[in-house]
């Protein structure tokens, strides 16, 4: 069988309408992971001459980053759950957590706030630089620890903590929209917060909010959200071409960190570019594709790697994953920003975007229903983690309802995003080889029926 | 208990105080909740509502009976399979107590009190063909715009009540309600200020349970039987023992058993605690005339207590507890958390910090609320006491 390139070559040469030769062919695939790795770097880079320099820096969550509002005061962004995370990816974790549970933290809270915890107390030292300290820190509702977790700079540092409460959907499939009384009135709450936030970060930065920068940032989050939409629904193509475990999260990382940013819409414009030119030569992410699946939860970061690994030995691609619905903010929906009533449509946008990433957590099981025919889902993995009750509390029941929906077999997979001490790859690999093992008979019975 | 052991709390007058608290207990411990059912079966309606505070005036104007849900002490033997393993137990056994029909209700309400809590409107939503919601109760405080938003969230729940009960939830019975309720956080205040000024009339357990039943029974009857019992609390014969004053804090959310309670009790006058806190949130009567909807929204974020899941500028909690302490003339504190309970354990860092400052000393402990076992926390307490009084 033809390696990835060697085949994208040979397909070139029968679609050469798409793409002039091979070598262009090269340097558009694997792309995204290049210089999604390239942007992370530049961006820890920036972080730690922040550091160095004394600058501010404002501190944001994934789910309702407020990036178009931050942007517009040129405010260095901060996302702890991402350098919490990188510090499993990078395999130091551990050290963190011992450090915060040493002065005080359980071992039965969020990793991510232990470990930025210990990086607070480490003036900021990072395996990939050093973090500045939060001259602001803006949170959303969608997760109740990043309330808790500003609360620990607040005391630290006295460091301005602003809450953005977004009221979420109430009931699953209530969902209001614009023009509804009860939807109006959460508008008007979030519009009236947005206005206090953009106060508040005049007075701690001096400068002037200026309209027209925020319909600038805007429109670079609007490319930048149009692409991550293409790009997800991108991966119903047949073999997948990317995997929403691995590739997804270094992808999101960039939607993170780069959103509002030239940089960001200009990536996930060639993003798409990569994306359709894989699904139109049929390029997958594994040789020989046998299942798809689809991903429930947040990864398992201390052994991220080897834990795809475990799935891809058995021909196993994650087509879909919800950790990119909720953990890009709900950009999966795909809102984009009337730039013609920049405030009104951000404060429409951000309610609408992150109660969709609530409702990924929430109420998703109707959502996972939906995604067995669109991308031909063989099997669904849930994985609750012991760090995270936002991403797990409702995985099982969500799984349950989900057997009953469909006939798509499942695997509920316990472990951490963090903390490798429960993390046990041993009792994961029989889970997963038995998945698997049934999936293969499934499929050698299904031609018989 | 049977529903038809109920007379004591139709016709309190005449019974001994200790009789009174003892049947008291054990309705508050009865996971067959006869009130409930006796309040369906006369037709009435129920609505289930988590921890930690909800709107009891508004269940109650449009007829329903509010009911507090706040897990038991009974197996999840249902409910364990629609959860995962890293979890509080009152998230449990709350929806266990209606999986297997302990609790029949008509509506189930939630809130964002933590990343547990807000996942039950799904779970609970999954498994039953009830509403089941999420009342969004702001969590920014300080904005200016949040007492108008919550009144029309509050607006929005009224209305959702109505369809279930049928009944109108108008100004004139909302302001009815809130006068009822008023007279039902003035009695609560009473009781809490005889825990302050003469704790050896009553236990850290008995106040407990006079408390507790405020989210179980409808609250006529519960004003009633404070009416009664306070004034035989206030001439009850006891004499002040060798115990230090302490705060509990860490009963939010999830209660520690009532033997909990009790082991602290042994060596330690309880003199204020934030246990169910849900119903003493608003510290002031809340004022009947104009919009109810508004004044209620607006009690909850100016006239209210404070707790480990409600952020406010305002009211830093590790502030909040001093004063708690300083108040209640308190010499130390037991700072407690509800096992996996992640804004409990949070915060008891920040706690321990504060009080390390301050110099108060203080015991900290992890609780569950099937834990069977107090042998030794009653030791590890009385040597807590011993430290303090005689060293």
């Amino acid at each position: 069988m033809p390696g990835e390139s060697g085949r994208a070559a040979e397909a070139v040469n029968r679609e050469g309408a798409m793409v002039s030769d091979g070598q262009q062919v090269d340097e558009i695939i694997g792309r995204g992971t290049r210089d999604g790795g390239r942007l992370f770097r530049e961006w820890f880079d920036g972080l730690t001459a922040t550091s160095e320099q004394g600058g501010p820096a404002a501190y944001a969550f994934v789910m309702g980053s407020l990036a178009e509002v931050l942007r517009v005061f040129d405010l260095p962004m901060v996302f702890p759950e991402i350098h919490s995370l990188q510090t499993a990816v990078r395999r130091v974790s551990h050290e963190y957590l011992s450090q915060a549970e040493d002065y005080g933290y359980s071992p039965d809270v969020c990793g991510y706030v232990k470990a930025d915890f210990a990086l607070q107390l480490r003036q900021g030292e990072h395996p990939m630089g050093r973090i500045p300290k939060p001259t602001l820190a803006v949170i959303t509702n969608a997760c109740n620890t990043y309330i808790k977790w500003a609360e620990i700079w607040e005391r630290m540092y006295g460091t301005p903590v602003f809450t953005l409460d977004v009221p979420g959907t109430r009931a699953a499939g209530t969902q209001t929209w614009p023009g509804q009384p009860d939807f109006e009135n959460d508008r008007r709450y979030v519009a009236a917060q947005l206005e206090e936030l953009i106060a508040l970060c005049e007075r701690l930065t001096g400068k002037q909010f200026d309209i027209d920068r925020l319909r600038e940032v805007m429109g670079h989050t609007n490319e930048l959200i149009r692409g991550w939409r293409r790009v997800l629904e991108l991966n119903q193509s047949a073999p997948a071409v990317f995997n929403a475990v691995t590739d997804g999260t270094v992808y999101l990382g960039v939607a993170n960190a780069f959103r509002g940013t030239p940089e960001g819409g200009r990536y996930f414009s060639e993003l798409v570019e990569e994306m359709e030119l894989k699904s139109s030569l049929g390029i997958g992410t594994l040789a020989e594709e046998q299942h798809r699946l689809v991903f429930v939860g947040v990864p398992c970061y201390p052994i991220f790697r080897r834990f795809n690994e475990l799935f891809s030995e058995w021909g196993g691609v994650f087509v879909g994953s919800t950790y990119t619905w909720f953990a890009s903010g709900g950009a999966n929906l795909g809102f984009e920003y009337d730039l013609a009533r920049p405030l009104e449509s951000l404060a429409e946008g951000v309610l609408i975007s992150v109660r969709h990433a609530m409702d990924s957590m929430f109420f998703q099981d109707q959502a996972l229903v939906q995604m067995v025919d669109a991308f031909k889902v063989d099997g669904v993995v849930f994985h609750p983690i012991k760090s995270c009750r936002t991403t797990s509390t409702g995985q099982a029941d969500t799984r349950r309802a989900f057997m009953q929906a469909t006939e798509v077999p499942s695997l509920f997979i316990e472990s951490d995003m963090m903390d490798k001490r429960v993390v046990s790859e041993a009792q994961l690999k029989n889970r997963i080889d038995a998945f698997f093992e049934g999936l293969n008979a499934r499929k050698l019975q299904q031609p018989q029926e | 208990m049977a529903a038809g052991d109920l007379d004591w709390i139709d016709e309190p007058n005449g019974r001994p105080l200790d009789k009174i608290l003892q049947l008291a207990r054990e309705l508050v411990e009865d996971p067959e909740y006869p009130i409930v059912r006796r309040w369906r079966e006369a037709g009435g309606k129920v609505i289930g509502h988590f921890q930690v505070y909800f709107p009891e005036e508004i269940a109650h104007a449009a007829g329903a009976l509010p009911l507090k849900i706040h897990g038991a002490q009974v197996e999840a033997a249902q409910a364990e399979s629609r959860f995962g393993s890293y979890l509080c137990s009152i998230i449990k056994t709350s929806l266990e107590l209606a999986l297997s029909g302990r609790v029949q209700l008509d509506m189930f309400v939630t809130h964002p009190i933590c990343d547990a809590a807000r996942n039950l409107a799904g779970v609970w939503g999954r498994n039953f063909p009830y509403p089941c919601q999420i009342l969004y109760l702001p969590q920014n405080a300080n904005s200016r715009a949040a007492a108008r938003y919550l009144r029309d969230e509050y607006a929005r729940l009224q209305r959702d009540i109505e369809a279930i009960t049928g009944v109108h939830a108008s100004d004139d019975r909302l302001r009815a309600s809130i006068r009822l309720f008023n007279r039902s956080r003035s009695l609560i205040r009473r009781l809490y200020r005889i825990k302050r000024e003469q704790p050896w009339l009553l236990s850290a357990e008995e106040a407990y349970v006079l408390v507790a039943l405020a989210g179980i029974l409808p609250r006529e009857q519960h004003n009633q039987l404070l009416e009664l019992v306070l004034p035989q609390i206030q001439t009850r014969r006891a004499k002040p023992q060798d115990k230090i004053r302490v705060v509990f804090e860490g009963g939010f959310c999830e209660q520690p058993p009532l033997d909990f309670l009790r082991a602290i009790s042994q060596s330690c006058y309880v003199v204020d605690d934030d246990l169910l806190i849900g119903l003493r949130w608003l510290l002031e009567d809340v004022p009947p005339e104009g919009d109810p909807l508004l004044n209620l929204a607006e009690a909850y974020l100016e006239k209210s207590s404070y707790n480990p899941v409600q952020h406010d500028l305002r009211k830093p909690k590790e502030r909040m507890l001093l004063q708690r302490i300083r108040e209640s003339g308190a010499e130390a504190a037991i700072i407690a958390a509800a096992k996996m309970c992640e804004p409990g354990l949070d915060e008891q860092v920040a706690y321990a910090k504060a009080l390390d400052q301050a110099g108060i000393p203080y015991f900290v402990n992890e609780f569950e609320e099937k834990m069977t076992s107090f042998d030794q926390i009653q030791i590890q307490l009385e040597t807590f006491v011993e430290n303090i009084l005689f060293f």
